[in-house]
């Protein structure tokens, strides 16, 4: 019964694959497992928009929406039917092909990820052997297209947004690169399934999971700030600055297109949540041993939803970076720091078993974070903000 | 250390989170159709005309001078004098606007023409739910959607609306003193009064032909005592208030 | 010579052929990205998983960005008013029949020294990273000592410049 619950879908699948007419068997497969994709994470998307409003509202004392349904719960719905029906206006000096192309690629290879992440046990939509290094070349993908929709706009806000979003994406990508071979190199696999596995496992009834090693702790810390700034996510919000900005590169977007890149942006939050807690927290397994009864596509989603909460409660208390200081934090803490974290993962992985790996490991941690905290105070890469004019 | 402040924040908006669930007073905004703030008193928005009584045509202040009209900086006033006179509350006999309308889609709120009426008979509205579905009609508003009791205003100026009246029933004192007075004095001095007589329609006249426009009470006989100059320049009387505000209309 | 083959390769050198005739350099940087997406696709079509993600990641993830950043960064983004055929077209021309000539010579060569049956070794990426790691080391060191190299010597350049203007 238990197990029946947890394979419902897998099972489902089966079902239905096995009514098909042979020669349809492997297509049907196939398309079954990308429409639940293409149909449940869009939901989500729904779902995360309206907890953000809603929850931003509450951060800054305020109710949220509340108009539409009870409790304003069937908001997104109203936000998707106005944004379906709205004109649909092209600027006279875009570039109308690519103006159009850059929604499209960039909803296009944001749900190309997804494809090999565990969303459950045996619920990997493709078993690649590299299926991080996948997931990585579809996050990079994503970079051109926010060039492209930049660019054919002819707009100077749109251009702007454009060369911020792709340098701080391309600064970025590299800590977030960093700390995930820290995992590859603990387990010794690009496969996220493999990951997922050596994670579930559980001594005294704790699970497994790097989050609870002292570099694993690190990384996590790492490669949340850097998965905040790959999804131009605030406090890493220079590329859609409101206040500066209008909207960024999609300024001169409406109607679905700019819905589009909404989606893509919410998607895109949606997977490397998911990637993240596949690395990290262990993907579908349990967080304690006698909670396994639970199906495991259950807590694969409970985790990519309260890493949402997070982004969202980070948003809403932490002010936009300048774009020197947003550099600067990047390659001079947050890139040094990964590659020393890399050392400690090194460490870890040839002491072998036993308490000794945990105090030096965490030693390490904490000293490089003291040296990299202490040098970056002295030459003033991260001391608090001074200002210059004002006052 | 680093990231002190972040973990601080973080604690700020989660106690803001919860905050806001536990305690109404948290809430900054108010849920608006339903629930309203008070406007503060000082609030306006745009002009209506002032009713003394219950109907509204025949108790409205205004007698169609047409200063706010000129004085309007956007001009989005249009009045059309009568042709006959009604009494105002004094009870001497005026004539009253035929036709007044106000554009508010031209209206900037800028209070002149409260500042410049010299009957307390503009006042400006607080109503903001002015929104319509057509655009040209909708806007435009007239003599019988611009009058408003003085009642309301008193809802919606109390002091302000308490001063007006204060100066009125003054004004109001005065002329029935100065009615009685001169009753009194036409009694005694008749051929005094009749040498007046004379006097005065040589030359009313000559502001009335000057300054057509202008059918306010005290302004002609202003303007004909000053001298006989501002009969050429037919804008000129009526700036009593704000002298420099526009040339040659 | 699958159906797929003749599609991505056809992509490919659409991509490519675009990226030279094309009059907006913007665009050709675009088109170029179809060439480099179009052979990731090869590669994997050949069961390269490794080469085609390292493909998608570098090319599209990086150089293409690179080439936009270099045209945008540089006004190269107006549209040029001439035609972009001129006389230097030759001597490129002839240089690239020539190399596609050594290239399709040595092709011909290797299948006549090469067993037809080729044993696919179906290599992964754990293969991979073993033999980096392990045969291979030294190679790897000094390709990497040489990128080092060049980063410090770009991040000297720019440091350069900036201690200059000051």
């Amino acid at each position: 019964m238990v197990s029946t619950l947890d394979q419902i879908f897998v099972l489902l699948k089966h079902w239905i694959v096995a009514h098909m007419p042979a020669a349809l068997q492997s297509v049907v497969g196939v398309l079954l497992s990308v429409v639940c994709i293409i149909a449940v994470f869009p939901a989500l998307f729904a779902i995360s928009v309206l907890l953000e409003r809603k929850g931003l509202g509450r951060m800054q004392n305020r109710l949220g929406p509340n108009r539409v349904g009870p409790f304003g719960i069937l908001q997104p719905v109203a936000d998707g039917i106005k944004s379906l029906t709205k004109e649909d206006i092209v600027p006279v000096g875009a570039d109308r092909v690519v103006h159009f192309l850059a929604p499209v690629s960039m909803v296009a290879v944001v749900f190309m990820g997804y494809a090999v992440l565990p969303m459950g046990r045996n619920m990997t939509l493709v078993h690649m052997d590299a299926a991080l290094l996948f997931y990585f070349a579809m996050g990079a993908s994503t970079e051109l297209s926010v060039f492209m929709a930049g660019w054919s706009s002819r707009n100077k806000y749109s251009l702007l947004g454009a060369m911020r979003a792709v340098a701080q994406m391309i600064s970025y990508e590299v800590p977030l690169l960093l700390s995930s071979v820290g995992v590859v190199m603990a387990t010794g696999s690009l496969s996220l399934d493999k990951i997922v596995e050596v994670q579930n496992q559980y001594s005294f009834g704790l699970p497994h999971w790097f989050i609870f090693t002292p570099w694993g702790l690190a990384s996590f810390v790492l490669f949340a700030i850097a998965a905040t700034a790959e999804t131009n996510r605030s406090p890493f919000d220079l590329p859609e600055g409101e206040s500066e900005l209008v909207a960024g590169y999609f300024t001169e977007y409406s109607g679905f297109k700019f819905a589009e890149f909404f989606l893509a942006e919410y998607v895109g939050m949606l997977s490397v949540s998911g990637l993240g807690a596949t690395l990290f927290l262990g993907g579908w397994s349990a967080p304690f041993s006698f909670l396994q009864f639970i199906p495991s596509w259950i807590w694969f989603f409970s985790k990519v939803m309260l890493s949402i909460c997070v982004l969202i409660w980070l948003r809403g208390t932490l002010p936009r970076l300048r774009q020197d200081q947003l550099m600067n934090f990047a390659w001079k803490f947050v890139i040094p720091f990964t590659l020393l974290n890399l050392v400690d993962v090194a460490v870890w992985r040839f002491m072998g078993e036993g308490w000794a790996r945990w105090i030096v490991c965490s030693a390490i941690v904490v000293i490089a974070y003291v040296v990299m905290v202490r040098a970056g105070m002295r030459r003033k890469n991260i001391a608090p903000r001074t200002y210059r004019y004002a006052e | 250390m680093l990231g002190e402040g972040i973990l601080k924040g973080l604690a700020e908006t989660a106690r803001n989170f919860a905050g806001s669930f536990v305690s109404k007073e948290r809430l900054t905004t108010v849920e608006y159709p339903e629930e309203r703030l008070p406007l503060p008193e000082a609030s306006r928005n745009f002009p209506f005309l002032v009713y003394d009584g219950q109907d509204w045509e025949k108790g409205l202040r205004c007698v169609a001078c047409q200063i706010c009209e000129k004085e309007c900086p956007p001009k989005c006033i249009y009045i059309e004098k009568s042709k006959d006179k009604k009494p105002d509350f004094v009870g001497k006999p005026q004539i009253y606007p035929a036709k007044f309308d106000i554009d508010i889609s031209v209206c900037m709120s800028c209070q002149i023409c409260v500042e410049v009426c010299p009957f307390e008979a503009i006042k400006m509205n607080t109503e903001f739910e002015l929104s319509t579905d057509d655009r040209f009609g909708g806007l435009l508003l007239d003599r019988k959607e611009l009058a408003k009791s003085n009642e309301y205003y008193h809802q919606i100026h109390p002091t302000e609306a308490t001063e007006v009246d204060a100066r009125l029933a003054e004004e109001k004192a005065k002329a029935e003193a100065k009615a009685r007075t001169d009753s009194a004095a036409k009694a005694k001095a008749a051929a005094d009064a009749a040498a007046k007589a004379a006097a005065a329609p040589s030359k009313s006249p000559e502001g009335g032909t000057g300054t057509p426009t202008s059918a306010a009470t005290k302004l002609p006989a202003q303007a004909a005592a000053k001298s006989p100059e501002p009969a050429a320049k037919p804008a000129e009387p009526p700036k009593t208030s704000t002298p420099k505000t526009e040339g040659g209309d | 010579m699958s159906p797929t083959f003749w599609i991505l390769s056809a992509l490919t050198v659409f991509g490519a052929v675009a990226a030279v005739t094309l009059k907006n350099t913007v665009h050709c940087a675009l088109a170029v990205t179809i060439a480099f997406a179009g052979l990731a696709l090869l590669y994997l079509q050949l069961d390269a998983q490794f080469a085609g993600f390292a493909q998608i990641l570098i090319y599209i993830g990086a150089v293409a960005i690179l080439v936009v950043f270099a045209i945008l960064l540089t006004r190269g983004s107006e549209t040029p008013k001439e035609g972009i055929f001129s006389p230097s077209w030759f001597i490129g021309m002839t240089i690239a029949a020539g190399v596609f000539a050594m290239l399709g010579w040595a092709v011909i060569q290797s299948v006549h020294v090469l067993p037809h049956q080729a044993a696919s070794p179906n290599p992964t990426v754990n293969d991979i990273g073993n033999a980096l790691m392990g045969r291979y080391v030294l190679p790897l060191e000094i390709v990497a000592l040489l990128l080092t190299a060049a980063l410090v010597g770009a991040v000297i350049v720019a440091m350069h410049e900036k201690g200059e203007s000051k």
